[in-house]
C-alpha cells in the first residue's frame, strides 16, 4: 500500500486500527499511525470505512424514552423518597 | 435530615441522572431485546442509583456509574433463563470483513451500491437486530464501546471483567455484528450474492 517514509507499516496501521478509532493508543503511537495515514490513501480509506460504520451503529441505536417510562421514574423516585423521610422531618 | 434537604438530594439526583434516561434505555433495550423489560430494568436502575446516590463520588464518572448498576441488574435479574452458548462464531472473519466484502463485491460488479449507499439503506430496526443477535457479552461489549463511547477501562470496570477479556470481546463482537449487517445487506439486496452460484 503506501510507501511513505512512517515508520508503521500498513500490516501494524491495521492491526491498530481499533485502538486507533478507540482511542486507546498513546500519543506517540497515535502520531505515528496518523502520519501513516497522511501517506497512504488504501489504509485511510479502511479507517475512514470503520469509523463511519461505528457512527452507523451509534446513530441508529437510539429509542426514544416512552413518556409513560418519564413518569413511572418520576413517581418511583417521590415514592422512594417518602419511604425513606415517612415522617416528612 | 430535613424534608427539604431530602428534596433537595431527590431533587439533586434527577438533575444528574435523567439527563442519562434515553441511553439507558436504549441500553436496556439492546439487552433485553424486550421493551416491558427493558423499562422495568431501567425503572429499577434509577432506584437502586437513588438509594446509593450517598455513596457516589461527585466529580467521578456519573454515565459510568449508573451503566454499572444496569449491568449489574440485567445480569442479575433479567437475562434469559435459557441463554444461548456464549461463543462469537467468528473464526472465518477476517479484520475489516464489512470493509473488504463490499469491497470485493464492488470490484467483481455484483455490488449495486457504493459502501456508503449501504450504510444509508441499513434502517435503525436492521442495525439494532444485527446488534441483538451477539451473544450476551458481546453484545454488551459492543454496546458500551461502539454505541456509548466507555474506554476499555470503564467497560472493564462496568462489567467486572479483566480488560483483555474486554478486548477481546469487543474484537469477536464487532466481527459478529459485521457479519450480522452484511448478511442485512445481502438478504434485502442492497448488495449482490456473496454467492454468484458459479
Amino acid at each position: 500500500m503506501g510507501t511513505g517514509e512512517s515508520d508503521v507499516d500498513c500490516k501494524e496501521t491495521i492491526e491498530r486500527l481499533y485502538h486507533y478509532l478507540d482511542g486507546e493508543l498513546t500519543d506517540e503511537r497515535r502520531g505515528e499511525i496518523k502520519h501513516h495515514l497522511d501517506d497512504c490513501p488504501p489504509c485511510l480509506d479502511a479507517f475512514d470505512f470503520e469509523a463511519e460504520l461505528r457512527q452507523v451503529v451509534a446513530d441508529r441505536c437510539k429509542d426514544r424514552v416512552p413518556d409513560s417510562l418519564r413518569q413511572r421514574i418520576h413517581e418511583a423516585l417521590l415514592q422512594a423518597e417518602r419511604d425513606r423521610h415517612p415522617s416528612g422531618a | 435530615m430535613t424534608m427539604v434537604q431530602a428534596m433537595a438530594d431527590q431533587a439533586h439526583f434527577a438533575d444528574l441522572a435523567m439527563e442519562h434516561m434515553p441511553s439507558l434505555y436504549s441500553a436496556a433495550l439492546r439487552m433485553t431485546r424486550n421493551p416491558a423489560d427493558a423499562e422495568d430494568l431501567v425503572q429499577e436502575t434509577f432506584l437502586k442509583a437513588y438509594r446509593a446516590f450517598g455513596r457516589f463520588e461527585e466529580g467521578t464518572n456519573l454515565k459510568a456509574w449508573l451503566y454499572k448498576i444496569l449491568t449489574n441488574t440485567f445480569i442479575n435479574s433479567y437475562r434469559s433463563a435459557k441463554r444461548r452458548p456464549e461463543k462469537a462464531d467468528v473464526e472465518d472473519v477476517e479484520d475489516l470483513y464489512l470493509y473488504h466484502r463490499l469491497g470485493d463485491l464492488q470490484a467483481t460488479g455484483t455490488g449495486r451500491s457504493a459502501e456508503d449507499e449501504v450504510f444509508d439503506h441499513f434502517t435503525d430496526d436492521e442495525v439494532k437486530q444485527a446488534l441483538e443477535s451477539l451473544p450476551e457479552s458481546f453484545r454488551i461489549a459492543v454496546l458500551l464501546a461502539d454505541v456509548e463511547g466507555f474506554s476499555y477501562k470503564e467497560i472493564a470496570e462496568i462489567t467486572e471483567v479483566p480488560i483483555g477479556t474486554v478486548m477481546s470481546r469487543i474484537h469477536r463482537g464487532r466481527k459478529a455484528l459485521q457479519k450480522a449487517l452484511l448478511d442485512y445487506a445481502v438478504a434485502r439486496g442492497l448488495v449482490g450474492s456473496t454467492d454468484t452460484g458459479h
